[in-house]
């Protein structure tokens, strides 16, 4: 029996004039990772906040673990854990006092409470830094403690709003292999972010997201086969090159998309003669297909 | 997929029944802010015990000279037990307003909170709760000062924390109130210019409201924290019963309606 964590069916969000989110319908199967791709303004939040009833949804259906909201979500929450965008610690308590009031806020009985803090402090690596105020940790501990902060509970959802967002490579990777352990644990992961490649590492599917609609939902390799191909050429050239080329590409029919000084002729396994300008050929990726799909460029 | 009037999340686990208003939220906000309090406390304190001292020696000392017995009180007396109101108000109308707004815009606190299992309702009711209790234990401070410049102790002065968080909780909702309200700190100055001074000064806290003029006098009727000075003064010299139950009444309904109108307010600016 398959079921779902969380459901979403037509929900709409708007703020006065700016339509937030246009009406989506998701399902995240309980179990999986799915990440929520977009660029910045697509919606991510917005959808996030509706899962928590930090935001109420204009028309449409929601349920969360089986919860409907937004009446019953506290019940949800209990049951969830949420890694907000920006840094909400308390910076003025020590990692272990932020810890201890989450526990209480979640509910952890108080003879566990001790023994759920120990736990979260390890699984985010901060044993050592237990009583260290939050203002004299480092960007990469806060961020760990954030998410440590919604995992003192053993939720059974774990929501994470960009997890990674403007932290280093060495940080990225680490938080990355936690969020990996927490998936093959079977904790059910929504994650948004506007990185390609932390979404292809993580989610089992990605659901791509734009002006407020999902227009493509998929495992990512199926994604990049539907919307983009097998194949890739890369044209590099001053710009007078690349317009020619990209010219010559769409009187043969292919999609093209320019990053920075180069131009991606996309899916060129259909070419059957040499109609294609030359440059490096490579495989197609989510990148492409997230480019085509949402119009924008990604970093 | 289902259709759209089916959603077809199953339960993960045993339905969790959740109540309006559970101590368990309420008692973790109070652990967060008693955690923040064992860090500031030593200049709060210091604040709320040199602050009444001051006016005390100003005006004990100062016009004090002039005038020495007002409404039948030693003058020291009538102004030591009406600092009380004054301390009470302050330790919880601007926390209510700066802390709270802090906290929801700078360093995004109640964000975080809503997260989890807690409602605005539980949380309004815990800040409030919280610098109620503040201002039970600072406004003692004022008496404690007096009793150094020669107010009698009495038997009544115990119940003068009660009062005081009676009347804290009221105004600490108030702050509260104004700080959703308001769309910048410095949007404060009016609140503090056009209300809080004058409700401050106008209590019967320095001089009676009696000698006021008809309107003025009618005006601080209906300023609960005069209700608060005649409390005080009462517990510390003898009470009136029905008086006093009126200045009960007066204190409660300010406080409920403050506190209802600082939850509709906050849910306002925290959800969407």
């Amino acid at each position: 029996m398959s079921s779902s964590a969380i459901v979403l069916r037509g929900a709409r969000k708007r703020f006065g004039e700016i339509v937030a989110v246009a009406g989506i319908d998701l399902d995240v199967p309980a179990g999986t990772c799915l990440g929520l791709l977009g660029p910045n303004g697509a919606g991510k939040s917005t959808t996030m906040r509706l899962l928590t009833a930090q935001a109420i949804a204009d028309a449409g259906e929601i349920e969360v673990l089986g919860h409907r909201l937004p009446e019953e979500s506290k019940a949800a929450r209990a049951r969830c854990g949420v890694v907000p965008q920006l840094d909400n610690l308390d910076y003025e308590l020590t990692t272990r006092e932020n810890l201890e009031v989450f526990a209480r806020l979640y509910r952890v009985p108080r003879p566990e409470r001790r023994d759920a803090v120990d736990r979260a402090l390890e699984i985010a690596n901060l044993t050592a830094r237990a009583g260290s105020v939050v203002d004299e940790l480092s960007g990469g501990m806060r961020r760990r403690l954030l998410l440590a902060r919604g995992l003192v509970h053993r939720p059974e959802l774990l929501l994470l709003d960009e997890p990674t967002v403007g932290l280093d490579p060495q940080v990225r990777a680490e938080l990355w292999s936690l969020i990996d352990t927490l998936r093959s644990e079977g904790v059910t992961i929504l994650m948004s972010t506007h990185y390609i490649e932390e979404a292809e590492r993580l989610a089992d599917e990605v659901a791509i997201m734009s002006a407020g609609r999902i227009v493509a939902r998929g495992r990512p390799a199926e994604l990049v086969a539907e919307h983009v191909g097998r194949e890739a050429i890369e044209v590099y050239g001053p710009p007078v090159l690349l317009a020619e080329a990209e010219e010559r590409a769409a009187a043969g029919g292919f999609a093209t998309r320019r990053s920075g000084p180069a131009l991606a002729v996309l899916g060129t396994e259909r070419s059957e003669n040499g109609s294609l300008p030359e440059g490096h050929p490579r495989s197609a990726n989510l990148e492409d297909a997230f480019v085509l799909l949402t119009g924008a460029e990604v970093e | 997929m289902s259709s759209p009037s089916a959603p077809s999340a199953g339960r993960m686990g045993p339905p969790v029944r959740m109540r309006r208003l559970e101590p368990a939220a309420i008692g973790a906000v109070l652990s967060r802010e008693l955690a923040v309090f064992r860090r500031y406390w030593r200049s709060t304190t210091f604040s709320s015990v040199v602050e009444p001292t001051i006016f005390l020696l100003a005006f004990g000392f100062g016009f004090g000279a002039l005038v020495s017995r007002v409404a039948g009180y030693d003058y020291i007396d009538f102004v030591g037990t009406g600092i009380v109101a004054t301390a009470v108000l302050f330790s919880s109308v601007f926390p209510g307003l700066f802390s709270t707004f802090i906290k929801r815009r700078f360093q995004r606190t109640y964000d975080a909170l809503l997260a989890a299992p807690i409602d605005v309702e539980e949380l309004v009711t815990a800040e409030v709760v919280w610098l109620a209790l503040r201002a039970g234990v600072y406004g003692m401070t004022p008496l404690l000062v007096a009793m150094l410049f020669g107010l009698d102790p009495s038997a009544g002065m115990a119940l003068v924390p009660f009062i005081g968080f009676l009347t804290g909780f009221g105004f600490a909702a108030f702050g509260v109130l104004i700080s959703a309200i308001a769309k910048a700190i410095d949007n404060f100055n009016y609140v503090t210019s056009s209300v809080i001074t004058p409700l401050f000064l106008v209590a019967g806290t320095f001089f009676p409201i009696d000698a006021l003029p008809g309107w003025a006098s009618t005006l601080a009727q209906i300023n609960p924290l005069h209700h608060c000075v005649e409390l005080v003064r009462d517990a510390v010299f003898g009470f009136q019963p029905l008086a006093d139950l009126a200045h009960v009444a007066v204190l409660v309904i300010f406080g409920l309606l403050m506190w209802r109108l600082a939850i509709w307010r906050l849910r306002l600016r925290l959800i969407d």
